[in-house]
């Protein structure tokens, strides 16, 4: 497919997509991002709007010793998509932290492709999805290890929430590697919250809803550790957490 | 303050407490001892409340109230302690965070004013220091990284900021070393050891009761207390086992 082709579900990155959602904004416009040789960069992008659906796809080039540092809060309430294709140079550093949250029958998803190019990069990524009602949160990460890049260390770190059993978690990471003397590690859970922990927060006097909060509160929080932007997103995500609960 | 009257339980289908009867008035400390499976640690989560735990038949006053209708977190604010044998860990919330959500939510059932940022810290402070608790310890996420001792120890500065009237102690003394085992009956005897409160120590050991010595002390077997007397009756279970004293 071309870039201007709409997708179908037999392209990967869109198999689990809100296709009808995205029709309308398409093509979305490609955001190109250039951090430069050696310097660092910061970029906070929450998609909140509560009526319209959201699709951005961001293009960053990490030069050689670049750092780049992306949160991303996805709490669109039509449909919101965040896709990110990030290309690594020489010793750079791309760290990624998004949350999701969705309810009643939205789709969220985000969708990576880190590509190592050459020697000495590090690439993090931490997602936190939460998703109620019949909703679904996709999360499809690539990371791609080019040949030659040695000493490339890629890390994803896959965690998502479901608040009933009638909602959805795709999650897929994904790892190409055509180089040796690499370090690539995935973690992906789709879990409840525990039944344990909630009662043990109940026993001291919390009441159910919040001890729920309390503990979806924290494990969204481990996308936003050391981000900048840490305040603004933690509160944004509360305050989606509590529209959801 | 208590009464249980004939509670019968049961857990994933299998009857484990059988008409247990137990009444505990205000002053009082209970201690309850039995053998492994007895339903000792039952008894303690189906006061608690905790869900699974399904009562058959039987009842249970509570102060006036019928504590089994109560959800956990109402049972928590009408005075119900419950100190866990296992503590959970809680990755990414606070202790300071969580008791001073749990205090203030328990004082919002009861109609009181919540405590301040201030006022609470000040609580923490002094009984963290009452239980030689580091109070830098309590700004870490709930139990993650604790020793078994330190998880104890936190459970009994948790008794004393929620203040209850009755402390429901499963198995406290398990897990803890000499000092730490002198340090927590000690905090037990400070916070709890009043006229209008009330402690139920679940045990297997005598050595806790050096410390808070109890007025009267139950043998719980096959989801009964099949025995009472006073603090002698822990000695000789010590001395002679369950099943002698059981016969």
């Amino acid at each position: 497919m071309t870039a201007l082709d709409f997708p179908t579900r037999k392209d990967e990155a869109f198999r689990y997509a809100d296709l009808a959602a995205l029709a309308p904004l398409w093509p979305v416009p490609v955001e190109p991002i250039r951090v430069a040789a050696g310097s660092s960069a910061a970029l906070t992008v929450i998609a909140d709007d509560a009526t319209h659906a959201v699709a951005r796809d961001l293009e960053l080039t990490i030069e050689a010793g670049a750092s780049f540092d992306l949160h991303l809060l996805n709490v669109a309430g039509a449909y919101g998509r965040l896709s990110v294709r990030a290309v690594l140079g020489e010793g750079a550093r791309f760290h990624l932290g998004a949350a999701q949250l969705a309810g009643g029958d939205q789709t969220v998803e985000i969708v990576t492709e880190v590509v190592h190019t050459a020697p000495d990069a590090t690439s993090r990524q931490v997602v936190r999805s939460v998703l109620a009602g019949h909703a679904t949160g996709n999360y499809l990460g690539r990371v791609t290890v080019d040949r030659g890049a040695i000493g490339t260390d890629g890390e994803q770190s896959v965690r998502a929430m479901l608040l009933d059993r009638t909602a959805t978690a795709n999650a897929r990471p994904e790892l190409e590697i055509y180089a040796d003397d690499v370090k690539c590690a995935h973690g992906c859970a789709v879990g409840e919250l525990s039944a344990e922990g909630l009662f043990y927060l109940a026993s001291r006097g919390v009441p159910p809803a919040q001890a729920k909060k309390l503990m979806l509160q924290a494990f969204l929080a481990e996308a936003f550790v050391g981000a900048a932007d840490g305040d603004a997103l933690n509160a944004a995500s509360l305050a989606a957490l509590e529209a959801l609960l | 303050m208590l009464t249980i009257d004939s509670l019968s339980n049961q857990i994933a289908g299998k009857a484990i407490l059988k008409g247990l009867s137990l009444t505990i008035n205000p002053g009082e400390i209970h201690a309850i001892m039995g053998p492994n499976g007895a339903g000792k640690s039952t008894l303690a989560y189906t006061l608690g409340g905790r869900p699974g735990y399904e009562v058959t038949g039987g009842t249970v006053d509570f102060d006036g109230q019928d504590l089994l209708a109560l959800e956990p977190h109402e049972r928590a604010a009408a005075g119900l302690f419950l100190g866990f044998q296992y503590p959970v860990e809680i990755p990414g919330v606070s202790f300071v965070q969580f008791l001073r959500e749990a205090a203030n939510a328990q004082r919002k059932n009861r109609g009181e004013a919540p405590l301040s940022g201030g006022e609470f810290l000040k609580l923490a402070r002094e009984k963290a220091a009452l239980l030689r608790m580091d109070m830098d310890m309590l700004k870490r996420p709930v139990n993650v990284g604790f020793s078994g001792g330190e998880k104890k120890r936190a459970e009994m500065v948790q008794m004393g900021i929620l203040d209850p009237k009755l402390a429901i102690l499963d198995e406290t003394d398990s897990g803890l070393d000499i000092d730490a085992l002198r340090i927590c009956g000690e905090g037990i005897n400070a916070i709890m050891r009043k006229p209008d409160k009330a402690v139920l120590l679940i045990t297997h050991y005598q050595r806790l009761l050096d410390y808070v010595k109890p007025d009267f002390v139950h043998v719980l077997a096959g989801g009964r207390i099949i025995k009472t007397g006073g603090p002698e009756l822990a000695l000789q279970l010590e001395n002679e086992g369950y099943e002698a004293v059981a016969a």
